[in-house]
């Protein structure tokens, strides 16, 4: 069994590494300050004992005051999983730090995100749309869009 | 004298035998070998995830039928688990055998696809997916004799299945079980250590382990390259910690693999079918749940073990009757991502045989 850790008490362990990067955090889930993003994801990553090596599936909701994207996190080796949160305002030009420097597997989800969202992940290596063509107008899956 | 070279594009698609759907490769060649390849997808885009959005928890089962319609029923099964997750809904003990039932025959009918094809694929055109598909018609009689439908089932419902098998299920079924070992050593006969297929597949396209794990493949896509994950042994959903069976593994992760893994896999679906048929309770195949659902306001992720790999759907309810974000894991999109680096200094015939042994169905990559 996949064993959920609990993002009260990641983020707890991250306050210490990295003072005020966690906004907000549930036993199911934590949130996670954009600015720290990639910081608290390689930590995740690299230490032993969290050894987040799969990043199992990205998505983004639309919840009008802001976007939140979600980094569904699995570690293959221990067999335990955590849900990353990051929240990006502003509907104009949103944007996260890109997580493909750490897990490749982010890159057609974050096209997909930027497509159908319009969330730009800065980092990316080729962020283009991926589903929609060029010059499509709006994005989606947002909520305004009908 | 010095011949002048230089490397040029060639589509590969959208509308190629090869690619499986609507799906584009732009490859720039080297006389025969590809130097670069960038896929390109989108022409079978038909906005599932929008469309989600304004239907009910039940009208968006007919939905993901026609995801990776090679297995809706794998994908109906995964969606009323994330519902029923969201809802904290209770299934009753016959719907559970019965599911596990029509997921493990769907895993049978979609490899029988995927190895037929990927052996077109490498030249043995049309004889080995004949016999496949012959097989693949005996699970789809099943099918019809459970819900009426070939393709697209709609069998699943939150609380159960929609309704129970009649029955002459049972018995067909315990025939199919066993007559099918039978063909899948026929297959292996024909196939296995066929020489034109080893020169074809060993070596060829090889996913190393470290990449498949970073680019978060799944699958048997996940497990040619040798890492032993499967989502019904990892994180057991449904009734799959009460059977027996081994998760198939291959080492070098090559296009070979990847296809010895899937006959395993049938062996062992085959396995698992068996001992859930013995132990088939009797009892009502589906709980009383209200036909407008309100699951409460949260959010929730429910995977599972699809043909082509970890297939999960992320719900997020607002307390209304539709869901307010629909996601779908779409395990064929991310096995994808490490296309480029499989085919790269490959020939052309190999790309064609490098993409088979992924097994995409474009529906489910595009949504």
């Amino acid at each position: 069994m996949t064993i959920a850790l609990s993002g009260k008490e990641i983020a707890h362990q991250m306050e210490e590494k990295f003072p005020q990067s966690i906004i907000e955090s549930s036993p199911e889930w934590l949130v996670v300050d954009r600015q720290f993003l990639l910081e608290v994801a390689a930590y995740l990553k690299k230490t032993p004992k969290l050894d987040f090596d799969y990043l199992a599936a990205i998505t983004a909701v639309d919840y009008l005051d802001y976007f939140e994207v979600n980094y569904l996190l699995t570690s293959l080796r221990r067999n335990h999983s955590l849900v990353l949160k990051a929240r990006c305002y502003g509907r104009d030009n949103p944007s996260l730090p890109s997580v493909v420097s750490l897990w490749r597997s982010a890159d057609f989800q974050e096209r997909e995100i930027y497509d159908l969202f319009g969330i730009s992940f800065e980092g990316h290596p080729n962020l283009k749309r991926i589903v929609l063509w060029d010059g499509f107008q709006g994005h989606p899956l947002r909520k305004d869009y009908l | 004298m010095v011949i002048k070279t230089e490397p040029f594009v060639v589509n590969i698609g959208p509308a190629h035998p090869s690619t499986h759907g609507v799906f584009r490769m732009r490859t720039t060649l080297d006389g025969e070998v590809v130097v670069d390849m960038e896929p390109v997808f989108g022409y079978l885009h038909r906005g599932i995830e929008k469309l989600a959005e304004e239907r009910t928890y039940t009208g968006c089962i007919p939905l993901t039928d026609r995801l990776d319609y090679l297995a809706s029923m794998s994908n109906n099964f995964a969606y009323v688990l994330a519902v029923e997750k969201l809802a904290g809904i209770a299934v009753p003990e016959r719907a559970e055998y019965i599911r596990v039932i029509m997921a493990e025959l769907q895993r049978i009918a979609s490899h029988l696809i995927a190895v037929g094809t990927f052996l077109n694929d490498c030249g043995a055109f049309q004889t080995p997916v004949v016999y496949m598909i012959r097989e693949r018609e005996k699970i789809l009689d099943l099918f019809e004799m459970a819900c009426g439908q070939r393709l697209t089932y709609n069998y699943m419902r939150v609380g159960g299945v929609s309704q129970d098998v009649p029955e002459e299920f049972a018995p067909a079924l315990g025939k199919f079980l066993k007559e099918m070992p039978g063909w899948i050593n026929e297959y292996d006969q024909l196939l296995k250590d066929n020489e034109i297929l080893l020169a074809r597949a060993k070596g060829v396209g090889i996913l190393s382990k470290e990449l498949a794990i970073n680019i978060a493949a799944s699958g048997p896509v996940l497990r040619a390259s040798g890492v032993k994950w499967d989502i019904r042994r990892a994180d057991p959903y449904s009734i799959y910690d009460r059977f027996n069976f081994d998760i198939p593994t291959g080492n070098a992760g090559d296009c070979y693999d990847r296809y010895r893994v899937r006959v395993e896999e049938m062996r062992q679906s085959l396995r698992i079918l068996k001992q859930a048929l013995k132990d088939l309770p009797q009892g009502e195949a589906r709980s009383e749940v209200p036909q407008r659902l309100h699951p409460p306001v949260g959010e929730v992720y429910g995977h599972i073990e699809a043909p082509r790999g970890d297939l999960g759907f992320y719900l997020v309810s607002d307390g209304s009757i539709a869901p307010y974000r629909f996601h779908v894991r779409a395990p064929t999109l991310i096995n994808l991502t490490a296309l480029r680096d499989m085919v790269v200094g490959w020939k052309v015939a190999d790309l064609i045989i490098i993409f088979g042994s992924i097994d995409i169905c474009m529906a489910e990559v595009d949504r």
